[in-house]
């Protein structure tokens, strides 16, 4: 079985048979402690300035961004960015309970279906997880809230990240994931699927020159909810209105 | 397996040279992945103790391997992912044949895989009757061409934007064939739209993986277009092709060898999508395959641990090596004949399909030490070319002129006076024929050398040796 000649390949090249227990038992203990190695310095600041990195490195990698004070803000700050990119107001939006106390009514002319995204639809609502101001990167773990089709099949993506989400370094979104999420089927923490997005999609394959809009989003788009008022940027340190959006849930994510 | 012609790899480079259409495309792209790389490098100040870990956890992980590999099984099983253990090619392709066959496949889309590349996946897909079709842009046009890529993170890199306007024209046939190509975005949007059909007709969906995790069971691809995301997503059945050497053990560990991979590809911070892939579809999911399968494949690898190129298995495929290689920059990745140019090529091949038709492979090198400088794991690519040439030697597979001169090299080398006699004669000798002439652009016996570069007139005033005791001399005074 290739399986026994594989692992009996490796051992003889080793020099040795199978671990001895202590030594098994030694890597079983590093696979649980999952020990962080260096995390560069960059990333590492107080909180209005990590918000501030991690939008200076989404706009780096052509994306963009707004903020917006709450959630009830998101409708007219995507009605007004569609209108100006020329998009129909038409989109589909990630069936994410986060969203459930959009005031969507507040601007009539937005039409959605909440669903996975089919190869049609020129414009998605994406909900952010969590926001990686080291590189600008948006972390999106697959679920039945957060389709990982949203991110791939429409020209337009736009993420709803609440500020709150956003952490220095990759290590500390997966410390998070590891404390937050239950897998069911595996019993760990990994949905089927984690994406993680920094920018448009891009192909440098024709003569090794930067191209935006290959396969997946020609546009990225975040649109940032201020809901950690010490992520705010001096001099706009008023405190947020309190999270109650209604019929809203309590805490954010899902 | 594909064909090799690294055997002919003196004619290949010739052809290389002589090909105006190639040296367009090696000029073009020359310095751009470099400059890239540089800045994103010099905006990291830990950048070279990230390449310290790096090493690190790769040399870690292979004296530990089997036991890794076991424990990134139970988590895959564990996610519903089923890992299909190949010692061989044959196995593999095998194994990736039964898989769309159970599945009914009748196209397959692909994300760039080198190991696919190596495992020849398409010839057999396509002789059992299976559509493979190749989904990133580059590697797309070369299936078009039926090329092989020339480079491991731009596969189309030989060619110039002309070829891709042409070719497009001739093989799409139902678009107008007078459409004007305005800009290089318009070829993009062109492939864009034909691929977007197949990524919704295929019924199995084949990547590779950049890493494996042990702590989760995960597979790993680092893509800019987002063609391996959309392979990995739409279809029913997902397998990811990996060799035994991807595997790390945590997140941890495969976030600090993300620092190092795009910044050494492409010189972006990050690749814009990094995605880990766990298993099948869960519970209440409204996307994502419901097969998920792993092919793990050793095709001769681990028969290179306990060796003198153990250390090449830390190889994260960055392709930083060949950026910076002047010889690949001047001929190109075709001329090595086989799956890996470039240097880790010139270490890879010989391992994996044998030393008896690619010793000229480690033989192609100045010996420069650049891509050992820019290598994120720090491989000593320049020292195990030298140990190739040593075994090439040993086994006697270097040609009989070569080993002649080697020969008489060494036993002059180990004389010192003799070889100190014989520099000074020989640089007097051509001192003298050359006077006045500044370079020779032929020589009797030397036709090998002369043929392609000049060889400059020695300076008056004797060998370095000569001259060094002269200074000695000077300064006791």
């Amino acid at each position: 079985m290739s399986k026994d000649a594989i692992l009996g390949a490796i051992r003889r090249g080793l020099k040795r048979g199978p671990l001895p227990a202590d030594q098994q038992a030694m890597l079983a203990g590093r696979l649980a402690s999952h020990p962080r190695h260096l995390i560069p310095a960059r990333s590492r600041l107080p909180r209005p300035d990590q918000v501030a990195l991690f939008v200076r490195n989404v706009e780096k990698e052509f994306g963009t961004v707004e903020r917006v004070p709450d959630l009830a803000a998101v409708p007219a700050a995507l009605a007004e960015y569609l209108a100006a990119q020329n998009l129909p107001s038409r989109f589909v939006l990630a069936p994410n309970p986060d969203f459930e106390g959009i005031p969507w009514t507040d601007r009539p002319l937005l039409t959605f279906e909440r669903r996975r995204a089919q190869a049609s639809d020129q414009v998605s609502l994406q909900h952010g997880w969590a926001g990686i101001a080291e590189t600008g990167t948006l972390m999106l773990p697959s679920g039945p809230g957060r389709p990982t089709t949203l991110n791939l099949l429409a020209e337009t993506e736009v993420v709803v990240l609440r500020a709150s989400t956003i952490v220095g370094a990759y290590e500390e979104a997966w410390d998070r994931l590891r404390a937050e999420s239950h897998d069911v089927r595996s019993g760990g923490f990994m949905p089927r699927n984690i994406m993680f997005v920094t920018g448009p999609s891009r192909s440098a394959d024709i003569e090794q020159t930067l191209e935006l809009g290959a396969h997946g989003p020609r546009r990225l788009h975040v649109i940032l909810v201020d809901d950690d008022a010490a992520a705010l940027p001096p001099g706009d340190a008023t405190p947020p209105p309190p999270v109650a959006v209604p019929g809203g849930p309590a805490a954010p994510g899902d | 397996m594909v064909a090799i012609t690294s055997p002919a790899f003196k004619e290949n480079a010739a052809r290389a040279l002589a090909d105006p259409g190639l040296q367009k495309a090696l000029g073009t792209a020359k310095g751009a992945f470099l400059q890239r790389r540089a800045q994103a490098v010099a905006n990291l100040p830990e950048f070279e103790q990230l390449r310290n870990i790096g090493r690190d956890i790769k040399n870690h992980t292979l004296a530990n391997l089997d036991f890794y590999l076991e424990a990134y099984e139970s988590k895959v099983k564990a996610a519903g992912g089923q890992v299909h253990w190949c010692s061989t090619a044959d196995d593999a392709r095998a194994a990736v044949l039964e898989i769309c066959r159970k599945a009914g496949a009748r196209t397959v889309t692909k994300g760039k895989s080198m190991i696919s590349e190596e495992l020849g996946i398409n010839a057999h897909l396509e002789a059992h009757g299976i559509r493979p079709v190749e989904t990133d842009l580059g590697e797309y046009i070369l299936q078009l061409r039926q090329e092989h890529p020339s480079h491991i993170i731009a596969p189309a890199f030989h060619l110039n934007r002309e070829d891709w306007e042409a070719d497009f024209r001739r093989l799409h046939t139902d678009l107008p064939p007078d459409r004007v190509f305005h800009e290089r975005r318009d070829i993009l949007a062109e492939a864009r739209t034909k691929l977007r059909e197949k990524f919704l007709a295929a019924d199995v969906g084949i990547t590779g993986a950049n890493f494996l995790i042990a702590e989760t069971g995960s597979s790993v691809i680092v893509t800019n277009e987002g063609n391996g995301d959309l392979t990995q997503t739409l279809p029913r059945v997902h397998i990811a092709l990996a060799s035994i050497e991807k595997v790390v053990p945590t997140l941890e560990d495969a976030c600090n060898m993300l620092r190092l991979l795009a910044r050494s590809a492409t010189g972006q911070d990050f690749s814009v999508y990094t995605t880990f892939s766990t298993g099948a579809r869960r519970e209440g999911d409204l996307d994502g395959p419901d097969e998920y399968h792993v092919v793990l494949v050793d095709n001769g690898r681990s028969n290179m641990i306990g060796t003198e190129f153990q250390e090449m298995l830390r190889c994260i495929r960055c392709a930083a090596c060949m950026n910076h290689c002047p010889v690949y920059g001047a001929v190109g990745g075709h001329a090595y004949g086989w799956v890996y140019p470039g240097p880790m090529g010139s270490v890879l091949t010989p391992s994996l399909v044998g030393i008896e038709k690619t010793g000229l492979l480690p033989n192609a090198s100045t010996f420069c030490g650049r891509c050992e400088s820019v290598c994120p794991v720090k491989i000593p690519l320049p020292g195990m070319m030298r140990h190739w040439r040593e075994r090439e030697f040993e086994r006697h597979l270097t040609p009989a002129a070569q080993r002649t001169n080697i020969g008489l090299w060494a036993w002059f080398a180990r004389r010192p006076t003799v070889y100190r006699w014989a520099t000074r004669a020989a640089i007097g000798a051509l001192g003298l024929l050359g006077r006045g002439k500044g370079a020779f652009h032929s020589l009797p016996l030397a036709g090998g050398w002369t043929k392609g570069r000049d060889l400059p007139v020695p300076e008056p005033g004797g060998t370095f040796m000569a001259r060094y005791a002269k200074a000695r001399r000077g300064q006791r005074v």
